[in-house]
């Protein structure tokens, strides 16, 4: 028994010494890849308050659609009858009719939110959606897969799919007008509202003039702006006269960002998986110095090891096949 | 207007059904002649094969349909509901039923545990298999296939599902690797067998690895969607709870694999490791059920347990019948000793586990949604083209290649 030790030592050291380099060198990369990924978080780089915005007055819509025709005219969409049911892949904003229980009629535009740190942007798997630096998410088709998780991600159920497109499907929404606005013009929809409805605007400013007007009407308006803190913020920015639950506004989503919901946990991963590495390359040393016998005959494929020779097939023969 | 009709079925006895005779005939010479099967031709193996065959047809037709007139034309998905059956089940639960081979692979080669060595090779080919028609699945899903090799080239290292796709290719290759020995085998390439032998124990280590991250990131896909995957399942702890499954359930496919294959193949059947492997699935499954009850209970949500909704009744089935009560089964050693029971009860677990896939990205978003999403037949049909596919490839490799130790035997003895 000691002589097998006393045999096996200079092989045990050397291997030991290579476990230990192995183990640091992962642990180390493990630290490093965690230690340089974690700050970036899944957060953008944003500039809050520079970032385009829309501050959207519920209260002063008079619900004319201007805002639909013209998004229709300035992207180019083909008329359809979904056009009338809400936001679809010919439909990037839809204005949408809430009769409420006192008679009133008020009327909600939707879009995409362009949240500030979007769920959907952390989501595609090929940065197709993607934050441009002036805040609203873009979208390059060329590649994107299709695999519509980003769909799955929004937490306001905006992006829509081409389900009649065989094999070039896009996944639509509203961009935001961004070409309008680097060529240094307001989106089509906020361009052509006549009841100054839609402000377009950087996000600082609009959201100190949605809390201003507030203040000065405190009891015509409901004392909460819609998209300053929820999914960690959004470039579209609601106030309204009447409570947002009642119009159809998803309220109870969270106001953290939503991709940190995932970075939470990919974040992590590097350590476990590391540690994991570690674990199981002692494991795999020590078992192979203890047993010893996956270094016996299995190194010879098993046809070359079996007690009497092949009849048919001569080992001599086969080497040369290989 | 009957010139027409008479015009189409010649084109398609000529264009379809003649071809399709032609490959039948000459696969089955060639495998009669590969292999030494004879078929019997009975009336019950003729409706069973001639109902796969059916069922391919109607697979193929629909990938047709959906390559032409799209997703929308063959599914019943829709913009509030993105993903449906091809995810949830082929994908999450292929995955899933995978699991087995990095769990086994693991412990014969990094931990030594040698006498499991004989059903090593067939859960590594189940989880091969399953693993390229997860891949295909995938391919007939997303909207643009060509782009499904993308995220190498743009790589999102915030997206769960790049990191899943990147681990899913990976580890495929891995495990083609890791049973390509059995191919070299019956090449008799000694050079090839021996490099990919050498390789084996990097392998392994790197696919428990890969499958350690891509199983549970299956669950944190789901983590984007916060108040929108019900809270009997939205949990932070979903991917470790996936990743426990994902070995349990895995352990529960080995049984009925290897159970499978010992009818389908006449074959004995390794039933003291599937024994040990049951005691120790028993606990595991026994702590998977504790951990999910715990779970709900950290997050104050064990009340909804008790509420008359669809989801609750469904996590008490695939908890209660797919985890606690298997574990209570296998712990008897009664239960362990029969071949029959130890069938039935990975049977269940694998249905369960199945149902817990199904949960997480179908049933347990309908509370939000509504149940607005049911799959369509179609969808259906590929589903289960895809399933009989990988069984009958099974089927195919494990008589072609040393799958099995007996015909390891019969092999080397020329």
């Amino acid at each position: 028994m000691s002589g097998i030790q006393t045999g096996t030592s200079s092989a045990t050291a050397v291997s030991r010494r290579q476990f230990l380099k192995l183990s640091a060198a992962t642990v180390g990369a493990a630290a490093l890849t965690g230690a340089g990924v974690h700050p970036v978080r899944a957060a953008s780089h944003v500039d809050r308050d520079a970032a385009a915005a829309m501050l959207i007055d519920i209260s002063r819509c008079v619900g004319c659609g201007n805002c639909q025709r013209s998004c229709i005219e300035a992207n180019g969409l083909h008329p359809t009858d979904a056009q009338l049911n809400g936001l679809s892949a010919q439909t990037f904003t839809f204005l949408e009719r809430h009769d409420l229980p006192d008679g009133r009629t008020r009327w909600v535009k939707r879009q995409c939110m362009h949240c500030l740190d979007a769920a959907c942007v952390s989501a595609c798997p090929v940065s197709a959606m993607y934050q441009t630096e002036e805040g609203p998410v873009d979208y390059r088709p060329g590649r994107c897969l299709g695999c519509r998780y980003c769909m799955v991600s929004c937490p306001f159920g905006v992006p829509r799919f081409e389900w009649r497109n065989g094999l070039t499907p896009e996944i639509r929404k509203c961009m935001f007008c961004i070409e309008r606005q680097r060529a240094g013009e307001e989106p089509a929809c906020a361009t052509n509202c006549p009841s100054g409805a839609l402000k377009f605007g950087k996000r600082g400013d609009l959201l100190r003039e949605a809390h201003s007007r507030i203040a000065a009407d405190p009891d015509h308006y409901v004392d909460h702006v819609f998209g300053e803190h929820e999914a960690g913020g959004t470039a579209m920015l609601y106030i309204s006269d009447t409570p947002f639950e009642l119009l159809g506004f998803r309220t109870d989503v969270t106001t953290r960002p939503i991709p940190a919901y995932t970075w939470d946990i990919m974040s992590k991963l590097p350590a476990v998986v590391g540690s994991m590495a570690v674990v199981l390359t002692g494991a795999s040393i020590i078992t192979r110095r203890r047993g010893g016998r996956s270094g016996g005959h299995h190194d010879e494929p098993p046809w070359l090891t079996v007690d009497e020779p092949a009849q048919t097939d001569h080992p001599a023969t086969d080497e040369k096949g290989a | 207007m009957l010139q027409d009709i008479l015009m189409l079925a010649a084109l398609f006895i000529l264009r379809i059904v003649v071809p399709l005779l032609l490959v039948i005939g000459v696969g089955y010479t060639l495998a009669r002649r590969l292999t030494g099967v004879k078929l019997d031709f009975s009336p019950t193996f003729v409706m069973g094969v001639g109902g796969v065959l059916a069922l391919w047809a109607l697979a193929v037709i629909t990938v047709v349909m959906r390559l032409t007139g799209g997703l929308g034309q063959v599914t019943n998905l829709n913009d509030q509901f993105p993903l449906g059956l091809w995810i949830g089940f082929d994908v999450m639960a292929g995955a899933m039923l995978g699991g087995g081979a990095f769990v086994l692979a693991g412990m014969v080669y990094v931990f030594g545990l040698e006498r499991y060595r004989p059903i090593l090779r067939s859960t590594i080919l189940t989880a091969f298999l399953g693993y390229s028609l997860l891949i295909v699945a995938l391919i007939i899903d997303i909207g643009r296939p060509y782009n499904i090799w993308r995220p190498l080239m743009y790589q999102n290292i915030h997206s769960v599902l790049f990191e899943v796709a990147m681990c899913v290719m990976t580890y495929t290759m891995v495990l083609a690797l890791e049973f390509s020995p059995a191919l070299f085998e019956r090449l008799r390439w000694r050079r090839a067998w021996k490099i990919t032998h050498a390789l084996t124990l990097p392998l392994v280590i790197l696919g428990i690895l890969l499958s350690t991250m891509h199983q549970s990131s299956l669950g944190s896909l789901w983590l984007i969607a916060p108040g929108k995957l019900n809270d009997l399942w939205y949990t932070p702890w979903l991917p470790v709870f996936f990743w426990i499954s994902a070995i349990g359930v895995g352990l529960g496919m080995v049984a009925v694999e290897s159970n499978l294959s010992s009818r389908g193949f006449k074959r004995g059947l390794e039933q003291g490791l599937l024994a040990s492997l049951a005691k120790f699935n028993a606990y595991w499954l026994g702590f998977y059920a504790v951990a999910k009850f715990a779970d709900l209970a950290w997050r104050g949500k064990l009340w909804m347990l008790a509420e008359p909704t669809l989801q609750a009744a469904l996590w008490w089935i695939e908890v209660g019948l797919g985890a606690a009560l298997p574990a209570l089964l296998l712990l008897s050693p009664k239960v362990r000793q029969s071949k029959n029971a130890l069938f039935a009860v990975g049977g269940l677990v694998v249905a369960c586990g199945i149902l817990n896939r199904l949960n997480v990205s179908v049933f347990g978003l309908w509370s939000y949604t509504g149940p607005i999403y049911i799959p369509s037949l179609m969808e259906i049909a590929v589903t289960a083209a895809l399933f009989t596919f990988g069984a009958a490839l099974f089927a195919l490799l494990a008589k072609l290649l040393p799958v099995f130790p007996a015909e390891h035997a019969e092999l080397t003895t020329g």
